[in-house]
């Protein structure tokens, strides 16, 4: 079984990320970048799925500039057999992004796609069930737990209050919650390894897919700031602060 | 332009949640109609009716429907959609699950997360965790909003709109429901809890997390949360986590205990009402958010906090 996994280069999830002054967007100018968490426990679940033999070939995919490569390079050090990198410098909205994916996927039939349930930059939570309705494929978001067997996948779902269970038909596109597993590092063999396996480029306007944006960016700003608070001697004073401030 | 409001119910009674999206929902237009997919839509369509604003409810049953089947819900919608402008979709597990496919088959843009309608086709969405507000504007002939329901304030009662049903879709071959275990803790949701106690990496354990951290949030009726610190620790379970990569909350009171206030924790709690934090390095950054600060240790602090709430008659 083909796994498609694709990743994104994003803001590193230790940094704060700033407000341009212009209010144009967010300063990633010599910001460590890295690859989005939720795209790594996808990376990290493909390749126990082929660890455990269900897995035959992993393709990682990225979308966006020449530096994804690096992401990619990060997949393939993790596991994953070759790369894709659809190179742009422009930044695609979620359905530009299930599109181009979807083109990939009419070249690559995979029968999984496995894909980070968010991007931690644009927080939309969206590409994949974006994909799995433009491919009419069933999907399985918010995943804590993945079996493929038989043609389908048994996923268990983070849902409101507790957990659901579904089974989906293969080919299927199933996104990966935060408890589906702990990814692991790179061993420094693997990353050497990983230098030398295939990471092809395509250019974006090479797929012919629309990614016009649909949204007019106008401004990006800063949340206010919290007011400085005080600092309390004793924790009664904790409590007496919380009365007047009408918590109790 | 009239706008479809989708209800947040679990299949028994209606939550908060539709009342607050249907305040975003007036913002955008004065026609707001809330549609009720589930089971037992019919005492839960007569709970949405009585919303103050709504104009008309749209009850559609099934159980498929029910359980939540993303294909099922996005379907229906999207075959409502020929009657609506725009639709507003509570931002919960579920919402999140069913609304981008709604946006896919208009092919439109999703609009993720409003909290602020500025008007009819403008809207702020956090991004990065909230540490940046996006404004956009969207061109798109109908538009699919999640909203954010702790953003906006509830929408009053003393409506009495009609009820209508609306037939359901029909079955989804491909995607087969096995179950749903609900957890029923005597605890509130983490997501939707007015306090939350969290524990940080200072506990050093998990049994010392549970001995100091769970009796003050049960003490006060509190969810409980921790620091991804202390869930890479093992200390506390991975969905109790606060954070950029775990739940983003914002409850009425958050109490931060022994917990430093890494970048990624912060982006996950910094829009709590009133913060407080409890933390022997006075230097620790979680004293730059938190309204009232105790520098101590919490060995001590949290006896004396428990006993100082027992004073108060908590």
């Amino acid at each position: 079984m083909k796994v498609l996994v694709p990743v994104k280069r994003v803001i590193d999830y230790n940094v704060k990320a700033r407000v341009k002054a212009d209010q144009t967007g967010v300063d990633l100018a010599n910001v460590k970048m890295s690859m989005n968490p939720f795209c790594e426990i996808a990376v990290e679940e493909a390749v126990r799925l082929k660890e455990k033999g269900v897995a035959t070939e992993i393709v990682a995919v990225s979308i966006g500039p020449a530096q994804a490569q690096e992401t990619l390079r990060t997949a393939l050090a993790m596991g994953a057999d070759r790369a894709i990198l659809v190179q742009t410098d422009q930044d695609l909205e979620p359905l530009a992004v299930a599109k181009v994916l979807k083109a990939l996927i009419a070249e690559e039939s995979p029968e999984l796609v496995l894909m980070g349930k968010q991007a931690i930059d644009g927080d939309n939570n969206a590409t994949g069930q974006m994909l799995s309705t433009l491919l009419d494929w069933p999907q399985a978001t918010f995943a804590s737990e993945l079996v493929v067997e038989g043609g389908k996948a048994k996923v268990t779902r983070e849902v409101d209050g507790g957990l659901q269970t579904l089974e989906v038909n293969l080919p299927a596109v199933v996104t990966a919650d935060l408890r589906l597993n702990e990814p692991r590092y790179a061993s420094l063999p693997n990353i050497m390894k990983a230098k030398k396996k295939p990471l092809d480029v395509k250019e974006l306007a090479s797929l012919g897919v629309d990614t016009a944006p649909r949204l007019k960016v106008v401004k990006v700003t800063e949340p206010a700031k919290r007011s400085a608070g005080i600092k309390v001697e004793t924790a009664a004073d904790i409590v007496s602060n919380l009365k007047t401030a009408g918590v109790f | 332009m009239a706008v479809l409001v989708i209800a947040d119910h679990d299949n028994a009674s209606l939550k908060d949640n539709t009342h607050k999206v249907v305040t975003a929902a007036l913002a955008v237009s004065g026609d707001v109609d809330v549609l009720v997919a589930g089971t037992n839509t019919a005492a839960v369509g007569a709970e949405a009716a009585k919303i103050a604003g709504v104009r008309k409810v749209l009850t559609a049953e099934s159980a498929e429907l029910g359980q939540g089947i993303a294909e099922a819900v996005g379907d229906l919608i999207v075959g409502l959609m020929g009657g609506y402008d725009a639709v507003l979709i509570p931002a919960t597990s579920q919402g999140k699950n069913f609304s981008p496919r709604v946006a896919a088959k208009l092919d439109v843009a999703q609009i993720s997360e409003v909290i602020e309608v500025v008007s009819a086709d403008t809207f702020v969405r956090p991004i990065y965790a909230g540490n940046a507000l996006e404004t956009v504007q969207s061109a798109d002939a109908k538009k699919v909003l999640t909203v954010r329901p702790t953003a906006f304030k509830a929408a009053g009662e003393g409506g009495s709109a009609s009820v209508e049903s609306v037939s359901a879709p029909g079955g989804q071959a491909k995607v087969h429901f096995i179950d749903q275990q609900i957890v029923k803790s005597a605890r509130p949701d983490l997501g939707a809890a007015k306090i939350v106690v969290s524990g940080g990496r200072a506990m050093g354990s998990a049994e010392e997390f549970q001995k100091v951290i769970e009796p003050l949030a049960d003490k006060l009726g509190a969810a409980v949360g921790a620091s991804r610190a202390a869930v890479d620790a093992g200390y506390a379970p991975n969905d109790y986590q606060v954070g950029q990569t775990g739940k983003v909350v914002a409850p009425e009171l958050y109490i931060a205990i022994g917990i430093s206030g890494a970048i990624q924790h912060l982006a996950g709690m910094k829009d709590s009402k009133i913060i407080v934090a409890i933390n022997k390095d006075g230097d620790a950054p979680i004293f730059q958010v938190a309204d009232f600060g105790l520098v101590a240790d919490y060995k001590t602090a949290v006896p004396e906090l428990m006993s100082a709430l027992t004073a108060a008659g908590k």
